[in-house]
């Protein structure tokens, strides 16, 4: 009984820490749409900063509160810095494009954090008065995490009072409703955002600060809390604060007990806890569907017209040249060359979900994974080589994406991209946990390509053939009725039921055809690279096929190949020239997302309508 | 990518006739690829860059190996092991290089493990501490300088098995790691101690310690003493929790790595006393050996030697001797002057056994104190890793290709 109060204390203490980082990214989304994945980065600079700050004041009450609101305050400041140069050049973006930009600022923080503080995790002091424990029903517990466990409602209360007492508040909530009908009566929007930001950006900061004396400050804080802070936004309801302590008391409390009774768990509990609610209630445990209107909000995407003639010749030069480039070009360029035309296939993959199909994913390396085991158990367990395998991933690919996209397509928007996250995620850890079948992190070695495609050469052109021949077939697939059925079921859902469109089935064959197409990918790569790890499975690699189609241009079919290209040569060109690749890599994208808000392919076609008089 | 190439070819004609002339005016370095998660890990990896940095420095005032100075060409992977692949592929295709090294994680050491094989490179892995990369894995063209999870188990578990307790803690890190640090403490242990039993295994994600939680849940079910294997954050947040929820009073434990000033110095004042760990005391060694090494280390670097300095000092060291050995960069050569090779370290002599390519590079084996605000090592011994690896009948039963 004894345990049961304190771990349940335990649990409220994590969970007023989760809901205050949260509750700021909840605000920002809430108001201007943006997913901000520096939100983590703020948190890790929150507590960075409390801890030069208290290390420097007189060690005491008013040196350790000090030291903790302003970190917070200066996080703030930073915060607007970010939505002033940066954020608000890029508001009328497509969906979800900022966030390639708020990655970018993720890159350049870490590097900025390892380079002003070091790289060694650095323990701050505890809290003046609270240093030690309490004896609870004979268990000690922290007197600080008591503390904690009442911050939590106490900074609930006061956003509550703000939103709901100030005339501030009132705007902002009416924003979060319906953001043009608040600008079309007059009010500043940029100012708005900009103090929305602010306030978010605190609470992150002081989510951040207020760690100090629970736990080290260390380089991996941001990306650790980012996922926890976007599941519990999402299982309490995108835009909702009360949401957002329920779902942060849940998760905290099913934490702490979880690992006394499955050790492992810590790794997906939090993602089986969003599958469970968002297949249960589609919008969060207090959100609300969201208006049929807000579907169609933002640009309207052109109409995809017949391949320009001068791109289908240019198309076709560069698919010679590639073809050729085994004859002028070096071993390692070959693989470079490999790399891309395989992960040009994977973007294009998410591109058809994403662009054509309306449904962003967070999770695409779900399939791409999946695929590439599948091609690697294959050979590791019945001994069957690479032509079977490449039968094999697609429909690996494909049977996960019927199983997975069947829950997924009742969801939109961040809700649906949210739960491919949570799928993908419960891949991650299978294929992490259950060593004795997939080798667990060790991976899968020794998974080699027919013999035939064991050379470079071979292998270079069977990787550039298969991707070329999946990227046209997503093509005109797109340009078959049933791409055109999608983009019906994507623009305007109602519409396209009333003429008798069925657009769950639609959208759930989408999801599939997407999935069979990232299972051959990740198939192909399983051979490429002779390994397959749970690293093709996480959430760095479905954020990295992310940004390729949204670096691309995600209303054009050239994007995601583009940004393949680009990304993948960037990232690999950078990591051998030089220690600071992540902030390098980070300012470009921040550059490229200001310069080319409709990505980069897209911003080529709409240079090539201007000069050639717009036929789309 | 391609245009680049394209521009390469295109001035090829020029340059091909050019350079050569020029390099050969004195001989061309010999050329080390070294991979490591720099920006992932770089509480143990910057210091270690700095460890091999100081060795080439030394080799080449030396005069370098056969006549020739040698030259790393160091890539960061990231932490990602599909990475690591492409850069050993890009180290060997584009800059040549003789040989590989490095590497932290297991699973980036067995992928650049598995590549050196299919291209028959040699490779010595520096950290990984993975049993698999000498033995399940191991394969013809790769060695290990550090001592594995199961030597550094062993040599905890020489110390637990003194202890008068029977009901056992186990927390450690959810990944391969700390999953055969268990298997190897809990099989050594209960080998030497058939009355002890294990209560409790906390396995927290890592870097994602839900360390109240964690604690917690250690704590009820009442061990007599607890094993432990994190490190980094999850390590000072556990210390940190477990002081504050008494959880290491009364308790004996044992700990893998923590006496690496990595890992200790972060705990500064909060470090728990009279735990035994492995780890590296490196103010309190004053052998010859590594005086030498420390003192130019602190005159480079104006910083005190991690346990990550030493790792990279000798793996750079360590090619140079196998290089000078074999007379040759071939990698086949390589191989067979390393089968056996014995030198000096910063902590003593060492050797690369034949059987299973792993070297006799030990640890110590001390424990925790608090000295002046900090934590250090006291009462501590070098346990040389040659009496820490099981009989050869055993190894050929683990290492397929063994002999």
């Amino acid at each position: 009984m004894d345990i049961v109060v304190v771990q349940f204390l335990t649990g409220l203490a994590s969970a007023s820490s989760l809901f205050l980082v949260a509750s700021g990214l909840s605000i920002i989304f809430g108001v201007s749409r943006i997913v901000n994945f520096a939100h983590g980065s703020f948190y890790m600079l929150g507590a960075y900063l409390a801890w030069t700050l208290v290390e420097r004041l007189p060690y005491g009450p008013l040196g350790f509160w000090g030291g903790i609101v302003g970190a917070a305050a200066i996080v703030a400041l930073l915060g607007l810095v970010m939505e002033f140069v940066l954020l608000r050049r890029i508001y009328r973006a497509p969906e979800l494009f900022q966030l390639l930009a708020t990655f970018g600022v993720v890159l350049i923080v870490q590097d900025a954090t390892l380079w002003l503080w070091g790289p060694q995790d650095l323990l701050g002091p505890r809290a003046p008065g609270l240093r030690g424990a309490v004896t609870i029903l004979g268990q000690r517990f922290p007197q600080y995490d008591l503390l904690l466990i009442f911050i939590g409602p106490v900074v609930l209360a006061l956003l509550w009072l703000l939103f709901t007492r100030t005339r501030w508040g009132t705007l902002v909530r009416a924003a979060t409703q319906d953001r043009e009908m608040v600008g079309a009566l007059g009010v500043d929007q940029k100012l708005l955002f900009t103090t929305v930001f602010m306030l978010g950006s605190f609470l992150a900061g002081l989510g951040g600060a207020l760690q100090l004396p629970r736990e080290s400050v260390n380089l991996q804080m941001d990306l650790t809390i980012i996922t926890d802070a976007f599941v519990v936004v999402v299982v309490g309801g995108m835009g909702s604060l009360g949401g957002a302590f329920l779902a942060a008391l849940l998760i905290g409390v099913l934490h702490a007990f979880g690992i006394v009774v499955f050790p492992k768990i810590t790794l997906v509990l939090i993602f089986l806890v969003m599958a469970v609610v968002l297949v249960l209630r589609p919008y969060g445990l207090m959100g609300r569907k969201p208006g049929p209107v807000a579907a169609t909000v933002g640009l309207v995407t052109p109409l995809i017209g017949p391949t320009p003639r001068a791109l289908v010749w240019l198309g076709l030069v560069a698919g010679a040249l590639l073809v050729l480039a085994p004859l002028f070009v070096g071993d390692y360029t070959l693989t470079i060359l490999s790399e891309m035309a395989i992960l040009a296939l994977f973007a294009a993959s998410l591109h058809f979900m994403m662009g054509p199909g309306g449904m962003a994913s967070f999770g695409h390396a779900a399939y791409f994974g999946l695929g590439a085991y599948a091609a690697a158990l294959l050979m590791r367990q019945l001994g069957l080589g690479m032509p079977l395998g490449l039968i094999a991933a697609p429909l690996a690919g494909a049977a996960f994406g019927l199983l997975f996209g069947w829950f997924c397509v009742r969801l939109s928007g961040v809700y649906l991209a949210m739960l491919t996250l949570a799928f993908a995620q419960i891949c991650w850890s299978v294929a992490f946990q259950w060593v004795e079948l997939t080798g667990g992190d060790n991976g899968l070695l020794n998974i080699l390509p027919s013999g035939w495609a064991q050379t470079r050469q071979g292998f270079y052109w069977l990787a550039l053939v298969l991707s070329i021949a999946g990227i046209l077939l997503l093509r005109w697939l797109i340009r078959t009725p049933f791409g055109h059925a999608l983009r019906a079921a994507r623009d305007n859902p109602l519409r396209a039921e009333a003429v008798g469109m069925a657009v769950g089935r639609l959208q759930w064959a989408g999801f599939a055809v997407a999935a069979s197409f990232a299972g051959f990918a990740g198939g192909l790569y399983a051979y490429f690279k002779g390994s397959v790890f749970p690293t093709f499975i996480s959430i760095p690699r479905s954020v990295d096929a992310l940004l390729m189609v949204l670096l691309g241009g995600v209303d054009t079919l050239a994007g995601p190949i583009v940004g393949a290209v680009v990304y993948t040569g960037l990232h690999e060109q950078l990591m051998s020239l030089t220690d600071y690749w992540r902030a390098i890599l980070g300012l470009i994208i921040v550059v490229l997302v200001v310069a080319f808000p409709q990505g980069l392919a897209g911003q080529a076609r709409d240079w090539w309508l201007a000069r050639n008089g717009g036929r789309a | 990518m391609k245009r680049r190439e394209f521009l390469a070819a295109a001035a090829g004609a020029t340059a091909a006739i050019g350079a050569p002339g020029i390099l050969r005016a004195q001989p061309a370095p010999i050329r080390i690829g070294e991979i490591n998660s720099y920006t992932a890990q770089p509480a143990f990896t910057l210091p270690y860059r700095n460890g091999w940095q100081l060795a080439a420095e030394e080799v080449n005032a030396a005069g370098g190996v056969l006549g020739r100075k040698i030259e790393v060409i160091s890539r960061d992977d990231g932490g990602k092991p599909e990475d690591a692949v492409r850069l050993a592929n890009e180290l060997l295709a584009n800059e040549k290089v003789d040989a590989l090294c490095g590497t932290f994680l297991s699973n980036t050491g067995l992928a650049v493990s598995a590549f050196s094989k299919q291209n028959k490179k040699f490779f010595l892995a520096a950290e990984p501490l993975s049993d698999a990369v000498t033995w399940s894995q191991g394969h013809r063209y790769c060695f290990r300088l550090r001592a594995s999870t199961y030597m550094q188990a062993a040599m905890l578990v020489e110390e637990a098995a003194k202890l008068p307790a029977k009901k056992w803690a186990l927390v450690s890190p959810n990944y391969e790691y700390g999953q055969s640090a268990v298997k190897w403490f809990k099989e050594l242990l209960k080998a030497k101690r058939p009355d002890v039993e294990f209560v409790v295994e906390q396995f927290p994600a890592l870097g994602k310690i839900d360390a109240g939680a964690t604690v917690q849940a250690l704590a009820a079910a009442n061990p007599e003493a607890i094993f432990n294997a994190t490190f980094g954050p999850d390590l000072t947040n556990l210390v940190r929790q477990g002081n504050t929820r008494g959880l290491f009073e009364q308790r004996a434990v044992v700990s893998l790595l923590t006496g690496e000033p990595e890992y200790l110095d972060p705990l500064k004042d909060e470090t728990p006393e009279g735990w035994i760990v492995t780890g590296y005391p490196w103010e309190a060694i004053d052998t010859a050996a590594h005086t030498t090494f420390r003192t130019a280390y602190q005159k480079r670097f104006n910083d005190y030697p991690r346990l990550g300095s030493v790792v990279g000092y000798q793996t750079i060291k360590a090619m140079a001797a196998i290089i000078a050995k074999a007379g040759d960069v071939d990698s086949e050569k390589l191989v067979d002057a390393a089968r056996g090779i014995s030198m000096d370290s910063p902590f003593g002599p060492l050797t690369f056994r034949a059987i299973d390519h792993q070297a006799t590079m030990g640890a110590y084996v001390g424990k925790t104190a608090l000295k002046g605000g900090k934590g250090v090592m006291i009462d501590w011994r070098y346990a040389d890793g040659a009496k820490y690896l099981p009989d050869d009948a055993t190894v050929k039963t683990l290492r397929p290709d063994a002999g």
